[in-house]
Order: structure tokens, then sequence, then C-alpha cells
């Protein structure tokens, strides 16, 4: 791939993530470079999406260290993992759904924004300058995502694949260095995972964002990944190149034996 | 062709964001305020302005208040009465004890005092939520209230726990007149009903819906629950502390506890929802009716059916229809007279041509 990966900047170490009895991460460590697109795959309840709450400090781990950027991160909160610049999508989409697409996208630029209540309540000077140069910048990513003729729409009135679509607006509306997504496409017709697609690499040449990916369908995960790591109920099974994912027997075994 | 806006073009963003982006919105808000801020006053009789519409502006900030609170942030109240207490027994106290304490500073010390008290019983929004919430902020409402009748000092130990708001003076003027008292409180909850406009349809307004519509999402965008609900709870106890205490100064003038009731938060609450929840126009629209609709059956019934049916008919007539208005608000149009409004306006724009 033409894309130059680089130092990491996510590391996890023996990580494990249990709910009552249910382990849902047994000892997984892994890691995120800049700049890769870094894709998580496995059957369902294989853990995927536990790793990404664990790595947005949604979920936290029992045992295992979390390094980001080299630094050791204690308990971790939501909130936190944004301000590092982290952002994500979900698997069952969480849009606002009280609120318009733009609302939802101007959302996004929360942590950017610095007025106070008291500023907005007055809705005059830095509060309306603020808020214009935000919409500026989320019209800017409106017109990326091709969604301008759907700005003022309820986002509960969209299809699912504009829905999905617009959450990752919304992450993208935090300018992120990482960005999360869980799978994007699922559900998605062919045309609008070519769409997908093409978002999702276009951020990543020219923002030089670092994307962590699950998705299921092979195609795309064996086109577009930098690096592929494998889980199986909660366990590392592989980790490495596309190729070298897909001609390991332990994972043709586990998981892509079934689907061969 | 009324009502089109056509050939109204936005050239930036600020335009776009205005509150009334139609031009003919805009004049006709113009003409309300007019109407309402001077033709009324001067017009209107003193029942009118006494016993309907200073009450309607009271209850249509309180609504507001709430509306912040429950409709906009997502966390149900029933307490609401309860800070509009702690709002007019502050500034009962603040005039009171505060030698030349100006009145607007009253009120805005009444309203911060509200803000206080709000926040302190919105702790436990940060645990519980819906149903568990509404319970606890069912227990400020007695708790509130039962304070303020266990310590006579908050009604300067008044026999009876009854207060009269002293005389309202503002810069010299005595607000005396039926007149004067509504101006005064039209002119407190415009401004206030502005603010509020303001602000959700600001970064905060989107922090509070975000927090309504899917926590763990708003979380992972950044925003702090705690601080978003707290500053909900605050704010929205302001307005209905505010809202307290002009009802005490500029409606009745003698004020108890337990005036304050449950029976006044379930009106407010009522007025939210069949207005519109998550809606300030919707506030004032269900104000209106619920201060209007028992006014209106008193005169109709005796009308249309004599005396017939007795006095009793009208007010159980009344507690039917809200009854029933209720429930048709909740299961088929939850955003109330508001969303209807919009609606109406929808399908003006497009006549008399509907394609
Ligand atoms: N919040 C939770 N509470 C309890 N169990 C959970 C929770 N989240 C995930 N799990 C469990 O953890 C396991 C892994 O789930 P998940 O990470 O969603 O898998 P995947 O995304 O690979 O399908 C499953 O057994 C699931 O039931
Ligand atoms: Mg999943």
């Amino acid at each position: 791939m033409a894309r130059q990966s680089g130092d990491v900047i996510v590391d996890l170490r023996n990580i494990s993530l249990r709910f009552g009895g249910v382990k849902a991460l047994t000892d997984i460590s892994f890691d995120v470079r800049e700049h890769e697109i870094r894709s998580i795959i496995g059957p369902n309840g294989a853990g995927k999406s536990s790793m990404l709450n664990v790595i947005n400090g949604v979920y936290h781990p029992q045992e295992g260290q979390i390094h980001f950027r080299g630094q050791l991160r204690r308990r971790m909160e939501p909130h936190h993992a944004a301000e590092q610049g982290i952002a994500r999508t979900f698997q069952n989409i969480a849009l606002f759904r009280g609120m318009t697409v733009l609302d939802n996208i101007m959302t996004g630029r929360a942590l950017k924004m610095r007025c106070n209540f008291l500023q907005h309540a007055l809705y005059w000077g830095a509060a309306q300058r603020e808020e214009v140069a935000h919409r500026l910048k989320v019209e800017e990513i409106i017109e990326f995502l091709e969604i301008q003729s759907i700005r003022k729409t309820p986002v509960g009135r969209l299809p699912y694949g504009l829905q999905k679509r617009v959450e990752l607006a919304r992450a993208l509306a935090a300018e992120p260095h990482i960005l999360l997504l869980d799978e994007p496409m699922a559900g998605m017709n062919v045309e609008e995972k070519q769409d997908m697609c093409r978002f999702i690499l276009d951020v990543n040449d020219h923002y030089g964002t670092t994307i962590v990916l699950i998705e299921h369908d092979m195609g795309v995960v064996m086109d577009i990944s930098d690096r592929v790591v494998v889980l199986d109920y909660g366990r590392k099974i592989g980790d490495g190149l596309p190729d070298e994912v897909k001609n390991d027997p332990d994972v043709i075994r586990a998981y892509l034996g079934g689907a061969h | 062709m009324l009502y089109r806006e056509a050939g109204q073009f936005k050239s930036s963003y600020a335009e776009d964001g205005r509150i009334f982006p139609i031009r003919q919105d805009r004049v006709g808000f113009t003409l309300l305020m007019l109407v309402f801020g001077v033709a009324v006053p001067l017009l209107a009789n003193e029942y009118w302005l006494k016993a309907i519409l200073t009450p309607v502006l009271i209850f249509s900030l309180a609504a507001i208040g709430l509306n912040i609170l429950t409709g906009y942030a997502g966390q149900l109240s029933l307490g609401s009465a309860a800070f509009m207490a702690v709002g007019a027994f502050a500034a009962y106290n603040f005039i009171l004890r505060v030698d030349g304490m100006p009145f607007l500073l009253a009120l805005a010390l009444a309203g911060l005092a509200a803000a206080l008290v709000g926040v302190l019983f919105g702790l436990p929004s940060l645990r519980i939520k819906g149903f568990y919430l509404a319970v606890a902020t069912l227990a400020a409402q007695f708790f509130i209230v039962w304070v303020l009748v266990k310590f006579p000092w908050f009604s300067n130990h008044s026999s009876s726990g009854v207060v009269t708001a002293q005389e309202v003076s503002i810069l010299g003027y005595a607000f005396v007149s039926p007149e004067a008292k509504y101006v005064l409180t039209f002119l407190v909850v415009a401004v206030l009903a502005l603010a509020a406009k303001n602000l959700v349809r600001s970064a905060t307004g989107r922090a509070w819906m975000a927090v309504r519509d899917m926590d763990v999402a708003a979380q992972v965008i950044g925003f702090r629950l705690m601080r978003t609900k707290l500053l909900a709870f605050a704010v929205s106890s302001f307005y209905c502390g505010v809202a307290g205490a002009l009802y005490a100064y500029t409606y009745i003038g003698t004020v108890e506890p337990e005036g304050f009731n449950l029976d006044l938060s379930f009106k407010i609450l009522f007025m939210i929802i069949i207005g519109g929840v998550g809606s300030i126009l919707g506030a004032f629209l269900g104000a209106a009716f619920i201060v209007l609709l028992p006014i209106l059956l008193d005169n109709l019934v005796p009308a249309l059916f004599g005396d017939a049916l007795g006095a009793g008919f009208a007010s159980n007539l009344q507690l039917i229809i809200f009854g029933g208005l209720i429930i048709f608000f909740l299961i088929v149009e939850p955003h109330g007279l508001a969303r209807l409004w919009q609606i109406a306006k929808e399908k003006l724009r497009l006549w008399p041509f509907p394609h």
C-alpha cells in the first residue's frame, strides 16, 4: 500500500474484560499504528465491539494496560478519549434521533467550541461568530459525504444507509486522530458499501486519520486494510497483513473456514 | 401566496441560523410583540390583564423552565411548583431583609436561589433515569414545601404561613396598576424567553438534546453528563424560580407554601405536553390553553345547556377534556400544539397549489 504507517499510537497489553461470568475479552494484546487502517474481524460475539469500547473508555477492562501515544492511561472515561482525539461510530446507529442532520453533525464540534452558556443565551458577538465558524467546517464535511440535500431533515426520517453516513459525518466533525468504525457497512447494498469504502479511504488519505474498522465483508477488509486482527471467543487468533491472516491455518479453521 | 419563502435566499450561515429565517415570520413576530407589549396594556380590560394575560405569561415562563429540563434535556420532573416556591419565598426574603434591594435584582437572586436548589435535587439524575428520577423530583416537591412550612423564618413568622408580597417599585416607579404589572411581567418573560430560545439553538441546547437522545453517544463525543444535566437543572429551576417570584409579585400578591403544590407541578407538566415537548413556542401555547380552557367552559356550558346540568358539570367536563387531550397528545402528537402550528404553516407554504 502507498500509505505510510507510523509509530504505534494505541497499544493494548494483555487486556481481559468480563461481564459477570461472560469473558468478552481474554488476554488480548494488539496495537494500532498512526495513519493505518486496522481491521478487526471475527464471528458475532467474538468481542470486536468490546475492543472498541475498551479503546475509547466506555468499558473498563479488569486486567491489562492501555498505552496511548506511549503514555499509560489510568481509568479512562469516554470524554477523555474524545479529548485525546478518538471518535467513533456505533454498530447500532447511535444518532440523536430528535435532532436534524445538521445539529447531529454540529454536536461533533462540541469539544472545539469555547463559548459558555451565558454567551449562548445572548447569541450575539462571540457566540454567533463561533456558531458560524463551526457551521462552515460542518458544511465541508456535509459536502464531502454528499449529504447536502438532507441537512435540515430530522435523522429519524432517513433510511438506514444515510443514517450510517450521518453518523460518520458526526464523528468526522471532531477532526479525530483516530476513528473507530463499528460495522459501518452492515446492512448496506453494494453501491452504498462502495461509497462508504471510498469515504473511509479518502479520510485516511487526505487527513491521515488512523482508522480502526470492524467489518464482516471479507472482500472489503482484505482490500482496504493495512493490518488485520482476528478474534474468536474473546481471544486473538490471528494478527498481521491481510494476506498473512487470510492464509493463517488457525484463522481458516476457526473463522474463514466456515465461509469458504 | 401570502406565506412564501420563494426568492428569499440566505446568503450566509448567520442568516440561516436566525430564529425566523422566513421574512413573513419576522414581520408576524414583530407585530405579535407590539400587540402584546403595547396594544394589549392600552386596550385590554382589568379582568383580562389580571386574571388571564399576566398568569398566562408567568405560567409560560415556568413551562419554558420545565421544557428545558424535560423537553430538551430529557429529565422528567414533577417538582416545578416547588422551584417556583423557592423563587417566590427567596424574592420575599431578599426584599424583606436587604435594605434597598432593587426588585429586578431580587428577581434574579430568586432565580439563582431556585437554580441552586435545583442543582441539589438534580444530583440524583446522575444515577437514575425516567420513572425513578420523576419519583426523586416528587420527593423534592414535598420536601421543599415542607421546609418552607416547617421553618417560619421563611414567611417572616406570619401566623398562617401566608406572606404578602411587598409593593414592586423600580427606579421610584411603583407597579401597582394591572397594566403596569402586566407590562413588567411581559418584559421579563420576553427577555427570558428569547434567552431560552438562544440557549436551545446553540451548543448548550445541542448538548442537552444529545444527552436526552443517546447518552452513551453524547459521552463518546465528549459531553460530560454531569455538567450537562446539572446545567439543565440549574437553568430550568432558574426559570421556574423567576416565574414563582412573578407569581407572587405581579399576579396573586399573597402566597403560601402550600399554594405551590403538586397540582401546580402537574399543571405545568400538562402545559408542555399540550403545548409541545421541546418547544419554546409550545410553552406559551400550552400555558394559554390551560389558563383559558376553564374560563371558556365556565362561560360556554351555561350558555349552551343553561343551569340544567348543575354547577359541578363544567369543572368535571374540564377534567375530562384535559384528560382526553393529554392522552391524545401523548399518543398522537407528542410535539403538541406547536407541532400542529408548524404543520399548518407548511400547508400554507404550498397553498393554494399543493404540488
Ligand atoms: N454491556 C455488556 N454487558 C454484558 N455482556 C456484554 C456487554 N457487551 C458485550 N457483552 C458480551 O461480550 C461478548 C462480546 O460481545 P461484542 O463485543 O459485542 O462482540 P462482537 O462485536 O464481536 O459481536 C458477547 O458475549 C456479549 O454478550
Ligand atoms: Mg459488535
